[in-house]
């Protein structure tokens, strides 16, 4: 798949360049120089240390874990490891910032370049498309402000205050609000895979600056230099909202230099109510930062075990994942969904090890995928809430292997297993299949005596079946199947109706 | 490089701290005078010199992830000048 | 000045131990002391009864048989230490009436050890000052006069002065100073008695109002040199909440004190002669070089090329990272505030210009221009490279040599006022003790003698990285021939 997002303006066609400043928040107890917690949703000012609330003469100490989780981050994009790094202080006075810096890493961060590879369209490798990140920095988050409890006062809640943030900086290489979205899907699932970010959006964990600009198509070269003016959105905190930002800010630059006006570099704020996006300050009275590098801190340098531990620590990433599984036969388009996030790979990947049937695998694909997440998603439940566990799949999948219960009749017993009225919700498949009496037959004398009730109920269609109709066969069996309430074993049903048929 | 009036209101903004126009014109020459004065540095030879980055010779430690602070919220917000329903109060944010 | 409060450190710990005076006699004649030297201006805050109450402690530990290394022994503790439910100010209006719900490292070590609490020792506002005149309390005075028929108050130096004033006029047995470019050193050399800045990340910084991180260093002043032993072995010491602090064991400096230098080289920078310095000054300093030669040392000449640039380079640094370090000084959760126009921006500009005095001002001031936009390589980044040249020079020269001899200051106390209307002036006090601290080495001084007018001058040594004791046996060595036993008339 190529490039074809263009906007259409009056005077021609225009591409747009974006790059993204994700945030994320590292999973840790505690915060990155203090020893507060960082749990989500305490009350307000309670997380908070001498340190977090910049008392004088409070000095900030590094959480070993905040860096590994950094690490092992940049390792999962095979981005290049700085082994001599060092925090500095980006200054400047806000509420919700009370050192008046925030300690971040501008000149010598963490980790250098990598890049994420994602796939356009799930069903084909062709469409895949590297993006390049740029670096990974570590930084303390801010505090939160209350603009709602009181008609002239802010409050201030400096629970926030010192969590350890990623950010993950793009390079401008992405075209379309489709890459943009792609891309921090993947991002999201490869932290969560990682298991330094929790990904989730709603409560901040994750959020991203979006930087666009536009330029002609056929205009000058890819070089940064040649890109127009950007404008940078902050915070915003969905997939969708990102993609909404990029085609309002696209539009939105194309018509203003159409019009003959020029973009403003600048910073903006999304609204979700709206759909669009307004000016937050101009560069005329953008900050300077006065960076520099934190004297309470030391360089951070690296040690050869350490680095060993965290690469050894790696689990198996999306990428290699999804090839593994389309080794075992499962479809890219299957394979790809089941990758997509942390959870649902991990459930696939704990259900083929209580199988045990490593042939089996695309068909516990297809269940999972159309059965399973089907209902979930009817249901509103997440894979981690499913009431059909990893070992009750299992169980449920090998019935459908050894020949003991059909698909269609496993379809039934899963349905019966979601249903919280079915008196067998979150059942055992085994003994769902037993109280119901559900167990597929071989039984030939029993196949063969529907088989002929429904040839003899249907003497007409059999004339004409003998006549060459033979696409009537498909009816034969349906037939015979639901007589049989779906429980012969196909394969016997098959070979007899054939037999009978011919006779 | 020499600061005039302009320079350095902007940097008395940066810096936040309110200054009349009598209190930036006296600040300009004592500025200027200081700076002057330091800018000697640019006669130092330092090619192929690194910047100092750590006075003594040491590697930073790093702290284990253990929650053993917080929840001192009356100790935070004890020197307050205006505490709220525990929090901390300033005039009000526009965003 | 008592009997009991004119005793060094090592007197009071032996009298007080062998029951010739209690613990409560020693701070109840210190208490006394401070209540009858409010003239000198040298205390921010009396806390009596603190030192009553380790006294009390003291004399039972004794009884029981129990006592800590600074049991008995009362101290002056500089305002820029945060003292629990003590007014905490670093001489400043924007901390007014902080009172900090934690103990600094340091002062927690000198309490754990036994010692008292006199009060809060007043300093130059966030310890920028030479002079102790840009303090939001007024400057402390020096209990020392000219003896030139005027009464011309002086400067007891800066920005310890209040340590210094306190000290050399039996209002403390002893005191913490911090050092920054000096600030321990100078105040020591202008009232007369010792002073000890150690190796950078010796004592924590935790706790202590930041002035210019990667500079500050806290150390003891006291009369005598075992005295700065006693004092820092209690001070020094690891800790897990300053990440520049250094994991190393705190050698047992007072133990293995020695004025036997034989062996030993003292290295005399030939830059540390300086156009403009008294004769007194540079004549003390052969003085100097004489007595470290009787006591075994052999001089050296060496050459610290980038001294000159030693100023310069500081006050590229210190100002930066002093700008950054005074942020959050922001009228929001402690100190003062003022609502100005209303807005937030209104505020923190309006807090800051009420709370800052004009010398943080200008030095805030410089360091957001040197760290701003477009000038931060030609000032900061080339400030530290500078810097690494002036370590490397000490580097390169204690090859040659154990350790330093240079004067402390390059005169005697000033009076008040003399050079607080030029800024350079002032900060020229500090030309010799500063290379020291952009270097993280220990350094310490000891008087040296009496000027024309009567007045203390110091010696000022400087040692390896780590080597307070070689600093500690020169300075010993200086103490013993100097036979400096001269304190300043009570007019108080």
């Amino acid at each position: 798949m190529v490039n074809d997002y263009r906007i259409q303006g009056d005077t021609g066609e225009w591409e747009v360049v974006i790059g993204l400043e994700v945030h994320a928040q590292v999973v840790s107890n505690a915060k990155l120089f203090s020893g507060a917690a960082t749990a989500f949703g305490a009350e307000p000012n309670t997380q908070v240390s001498l340190v977090d609330a910049a008392m004088p003469g409070m000095l900030p100490v590094p959480n070993r874990e905040c860096i590994r989780q950094a690490v092992r981050t940049g390792m999962a994009i095979d981005a290049k490891i700085n082994r001599w790094s060092r925090f500095d202080r980006k200054n400047y006075f806000y509420a919700d910032l009370p050192q008046g810096y925030q300690i971040s890493q501008l000149y010598h961060p963490l980790v250098g370049e990598g890049a994420v590879t994602v796939l356009l369209d799930e069903k084909d490798e062709g469409s895949a498309r590297t993006i390049g990140v740029e670096r990974i920095h570590v930084e303390q988050d801010a505090g939160k402000l209350m603009h709602d409890q009181h008609p002239t006062m802010s409050y201030v809640d400096l629970n926030r205050s010192g969590v350890a943030l990623m950010e993950i900086v793009s390079r401008p290489d992405m075209r379309s609000p489709g890459e943009a979205g792609a891309y921090l899907r993947k991002l999201r699932a490869i932290l969560r895979y990682v298991g330094s970010c929790d990904g989730n959006m709603e409560e901040g964990s994750m959020r991203a600056d979006v930087n666009v600009s536009v330029r002609r198509v056929g205009g000058p070269g890819e070089k940064e230099a040649e890109l127009g003016t950007r404008t940078e959105t902050k915070n915003v905190n969905s997939v969708r909202f990102v993609m909404a930002v990029i085609e309002h800010e696209a539009r939105r630059q194309v018509e203003l230099i159409e019009e003959g006006g020029a973009v403003a570099q600048e910073t903006r704020l999304f609204d979700p109510d709206k759909g669009v996006t307004r000016t937050l300050r101009s560069k005329e009275d953008a900050h300077d930062y006065r960076y520099f590098p934190d004297p309470d801190l030391l360089p951070l340098e690296l040690e050869d075990e350490f680095l060993a531990a965290c690469r050894a620590s790696l689990p198996e990433l999306p990428d290699a994942k999804r090839k593994r599984y389309e080794g075992l036969g499962i479809t890219a388009y299957n394979a790809a969904v089941l990758t997509a996030d942390v959870e649902s790979a991990n459930y696939f990947d704990n259900l083929l090890d209580g199988l045990q049937r490593p042939e089996f695998a695309p068909d516990a694909a297809n269940w999972v995928i159309s059965e399973l997440f089907g209902m979930l998603n009817r249901t509103g439940r997440d894979i981690s809430k499913s009431p059909i566990s990893v070992r009750q799949a299992a169980e449920l999948l090998s019935l459908i292997a050894d020949g003991t219960i059909s698909k269609t009749i496993a379809k039934q017993v899963s349905e019966l297993m979601l249903d919280e009225n079915s008196g067998h919700f979150g059942d055992d498949p085994t003994r769902i299949v037993e109280t119901r009496g559900l167990k597929q037959t071989s039984d030939t004398g029993q196949i063969d005596a529907r088989i002929d009730e429904i040839l003899a109920a249907n003497t007409d269609k059999v004339a004409q079946y003998k006549a060459g109709k033979e696409a009537l066969f498909g009816f034969f069996v349906g037939q015979t199947m639901k007589a049989m309430a779906g429980k012969a074993n196909p394969a016997v049903l098959n070979e007899r109706l054939r037999a009978k048929l011919a006779a | 490089m020499s600061v005039d009036t302009a320079t350095v209101r902007h940097i008395a903004k940066l810096a936040r701290i309110a200054m009349s126009d009598a209190d930036i014109d006296a600040l300009v020459p004592e500025l200027n005078n200081i700076l002057g004065w330091v800018e000697q540095l640019a006669a130092v030879d330092t090619e192929g010199v690194e910047p100092l980055t750590a006075v003594i010779d040491q590697k930073l430690r790093l702290r284990d992830d253990i929650i053993d602070d917080g929840n001192i919220r009356d100790e935070v917000l004890a020197n307050a000048p205006d505490a709220q329903h525990g929090f901390f109060a300033v005039p009000k944010v526009i965003e | 000045m008592s009997d009991l409060t004119s005793k060094a450190i090592a007197d009071l710990r032996s009298g007080f131990r062998s029951g010739d005076f209690s613990a409560r006699e020693v701070a109840t004649a210190y208490n006394a002391a401070v209540a009858a030297g409010r003239a000198l201006n040298a205390f921010t805050v009396e806390t009596p009864e603190i030192a009553l109450a380790a006294a009390d402690a003291a004399d039972a530990a004794r009884t029981s048989d129990d006592l800590k290394p600074l049991s008995g022994i009362p101290l002056g503790i500089k305002d820029l230490f945060a003292t629990e439910g003590v007014d905490t100010t670093a001489g400043s209006n924007i901390l007014k009436g902080f009172k900090p719900p934690y103990e600094s490292t340091v002062s927690g070590k000198l309490k754990a050890a036994g010692a008292g609490m006199l009060g809060k020792l007043n300093m130059d506002e966030f310890a920028m000052g030479s002079s102790n005149e840009t303090s939001a309390f007024g400057p402390v005075i020096s209990p020392w006069k000219r003896r030139d028929g005027g009464n011309a108050a002086l400067t007891p130096g800066g920005s310890s002065g209040g340590s210094a004033s306190a000290v050399a006029a039996g209002l403390a047995a002893g005191a913490t100073g911090t050092d920054t470019g000096g600030s321990i050193r100078q105040p020591a050399a202008f009232a007369g008695i010792c002073g000890i800045k150690p190796t950078y990340g010796r004592c924590s910084r935790w706790g202590i109002v930041s002035f210019a991180s990667s500079l500050d260093q806290a150390g003891p002043m006291a009369k005598t040199v075992r005295d700065c032993a006693i004092l820092l072995e209690v001070m020094a010491g690891f800790d897990k909440k300053d990440s520049t602090s250094l994991d190393l064991p705190v050698p047992q400096w007072e133990s293995g004190l020695s004025s036997d230098l034989k062996g030993q080289r003292v290295g005399i920078p030939r830059e540390y002669r300086i156009e403009g310095v008294p004769v007194e000054i540079d004549a003390l300093w052969d003085k100097g070089v004489e007595w470290l030669r009787d006591a075994g040392a052999e001089p050296v000449e060496i050459s610290l090329p980038h001294t000159v640039h030693a100023l310069p380079t500081y006050y590229i640094i210190a100002p930066a990272e002093a700008s950054s370090n005074l942020a959050r000084y922001d009228g929001i959760r402690y100190g003062l505030r003022e609502l100005g126009d209303g807005g937030l921006d209104g505020l923190y500009a309006s807090t800051r210009a009420a709370g800052f005095g004009a010398e943080v001002k200008r030095r805030v001031m410089i360091g957001t221009y040197v760290l701003s936009a477009g000038f931060y390589d030609a000032y900061f980044t080339k400030a530290q490279k500078v810097r690494t040249l002036i370590k490397r020079d000490f580097t390169q020269a204690f090859d040659r040599c154990d350790f330093i001899l240079t004067p402390t200051a390059p005169s005697a106390a000033f009076a008040l006022g003399d050079k607080s209307s030029d800024p350079i002036a002032m900060y020229l006090n500090d030309v010799f003790a500063v290379p020291a601290s952009l270097a993280g080495l220990p350094a310490m001084s000891v008087p040296g003698g009496l000027d024309a007018h009567r007045l203390p001058l110091g010696l000022h040594l400087i040692g390896r990285e780590l080597d307070e004791q070689g600093v500690l046996n020169a300075a010993l060595a200086i103490e013993e021939r100097a036979g400096f036993t001269h304190r300043a008339e009570k007019w108080w």
